[in-house]
């Protein structure tokens, strides 16, 4: 099965409405990381009536906290994270825009509402497939939040990010749709 | 007395954290093989090859399997002959986690306190457990334990009359909340019997026994197959994508309980299912 081509930040709708659940595809562009720790501080902002840290309008999420990089490398190992730990911080970003997310694991049902009303898309990725993913990340910048270390916002320059629709803006989720196909 | 020294224990935990992380244990891989080969769904067999190519990888160019190093967990048998000097075991332990963290390029996930939440920036303290046992060997097992597949294990203080059953339907309820999100293909590790605190020790306990060994307790063994068997059936797949291999093994391990007892604890472990074994 060949994978469709995802160019991020997403410039028309129409590159999100016409996903659905369960297709593949690889993701090429730049995107920004976050995860709990993150999340929590960039909605106290909002909340503070501060900016958020970076344009979060078309962008893209991945749920990741990597692990150090060697001497050399641009990046340690990066799989994606457990989606539902950001859920209650994720409606906020995306009634401001922000258009996709990478994770791994089911988002609740205020999410895929969110995503649906919003027109986003939720992205899985192999969870702790890490090493394989960490060559798909060409290039790493700090953005905000260095204190948190793992934890800071990057952003990230990836090439052929490999990662399945879960959520689409019809609110299915394919991690239901394939239980429901394989159950016996 | 044999006497083992503080800056061996140091050394062999620093080693054992990195070789963890970064090899996987040849009865995951084989696994991973087998599944990759009866696996029923396309995109779960895609993944299973995924997860064997990471695996690889890793090992190749010694960088850890997966980004959630996890905590540093470890059960000591401790020969009740055998003398530490130099130092505490404790903190043997823990420096051996400090250095193996460090030097490894190993992500620190400890947070000093549950409320504050202030990363301790080195990995430790670690969870050890100590079993005081004949001899005077010191064996550690070490095992790093990612956060994803600890969340969502479960315990349940049954009743006597919910029986077999109800530990089965247990069982399968928290493979089934878990889903996606413990990282299957997954290790079950089921404790049944004890008390609270023994149960739950005896799921994590299972853990470190080699994926593909089955129980030397014949009805034990019978159990874990049956549940390996519906398990399967649910459907999750690997990653959750759908498909027949939702977990690899299943262990359990009984204990005597009381009269009025059945506790069952699951402690699920992700495809991540990183151990290894060292004797001093
Ligand atoms: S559950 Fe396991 S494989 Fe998944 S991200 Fe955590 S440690 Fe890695």
């Amino acid at each position: 099965m060949s994978r469709i081509k995802i160019d991020v930040p997403f410039k028309n709708e129409s590159e999100i409405t016409s996903l659905n659940a369960g297709d593949q595809v690889s993701i090429w562009g730049t995107i920004y990381t976050a995860r709990d720790a993150a999340h929590k501080r960039m909605v106290e902002h909002l909340e503070a009536g501060k900016e958020l840290p970076f344009d979060i309008k078309n962008q893209v999420i991945y749920y990741v906290g990597p692990t150090p990089a060697k001497p050399g490398a641009v990046v340690g190992s990066a799989g994606p994270t457990t989606s539902t730990r950001m859920d209650k911080y994720t409606p906020t970003l995306l009634d401001l825009g922000l258009k996709g997310m990478i994770g791994k694991g089911y988002r609740n049902q205020d999410v895929v509402d969110s995503i649906k009303v919003n027109k986003a898309v939720y992205f899985g990725a192999v969870g702790g497939s890490a090493a394989l993913i960490s060559r798909a990340i060409k290039k790493v910048e700090m953005v905000a939040f260095e204190d948190l270390g793992t934890e800071a916002i990057r952003k990230i320059e990836i090439e052929d990010f490999p990662a399945v629709v879960i959520n689409d803006i019809e609110g299915n989720d394919w991690y239901k749709m394939a239980v429901e196909e394989y159950c016996k | 007395m044999k006497e083992v020294h503080y800056q061996d224990i140091v050394n062999s935990v620093a080693s054992m954290c990195q070789d963890a992380n970064y090899e996987l244990g040849e009865d995951v891989m084989n696994a991973f093989k087998n599944a990759a080969k009866q696996e029923v769904s396309f995109m779960g067999k895609e993944v299973l090859n995924q997860l064997i190519e990471n695996a690889n990888i890793a090992s190749s160019d010694r960088v850890p399997m997966c980004q959630d190093t996890g905590v540093s967990v470890f059960i000591v048998e401790l020969g009740q002959d055998c003398h530490i000097v130099g130092g505490s075991l404790y903190d043997a332990i823990n420096e051996g986690v400090r250095n193996g963290y460090e030097e490894g390029y190993l992500r620190y996930s400890i947070v000093d306190d549950p409320i504050h939440r202030k990363n301790t920036g080195d990995n430790t303290p670690s969870v050890v457990h100590i079993e005081l046992v004949p001899g005077d060997d010191l064996v550690i097992h070490m095992s790093a334990k990612g956060g994803g597949a600890e969340n969502m294990s479960r315990l349940q203080m049954l009743k006597p009359s919910d029986g077999l059953e109800g530990i089965k339907n247990f069982i399968l309820e928290t493979v089934q909340i878990a889903g996606p999100n413990a990282c299957p293909p997954l290790v079950v590790g089921v404790g049944i019997g004890g008390n609270f605190e023994i149960c739950a020790y005896l799921a994590k306990k299972s853990l470190f026994r080699p994926v593909g060994e089955r129980s030397d307790q014949q009805h034990v063994a019978k159990l874990e197959e049956e549940i390996m068997n519906d398990v399967n059936k649910l459907g999750i797949g690997p990653q959750g994508m759908g498909g027949s291999t939702t977990a690899l093994d299943v262990k359990v391990e009984l204990a005597p309980t009381h009269i009025a007892a059945l506790p069952v604890a699951v402690n699920l472990n992700c495809h991540a299912s990183r151990h290894k074994k060292a004797i001093l």
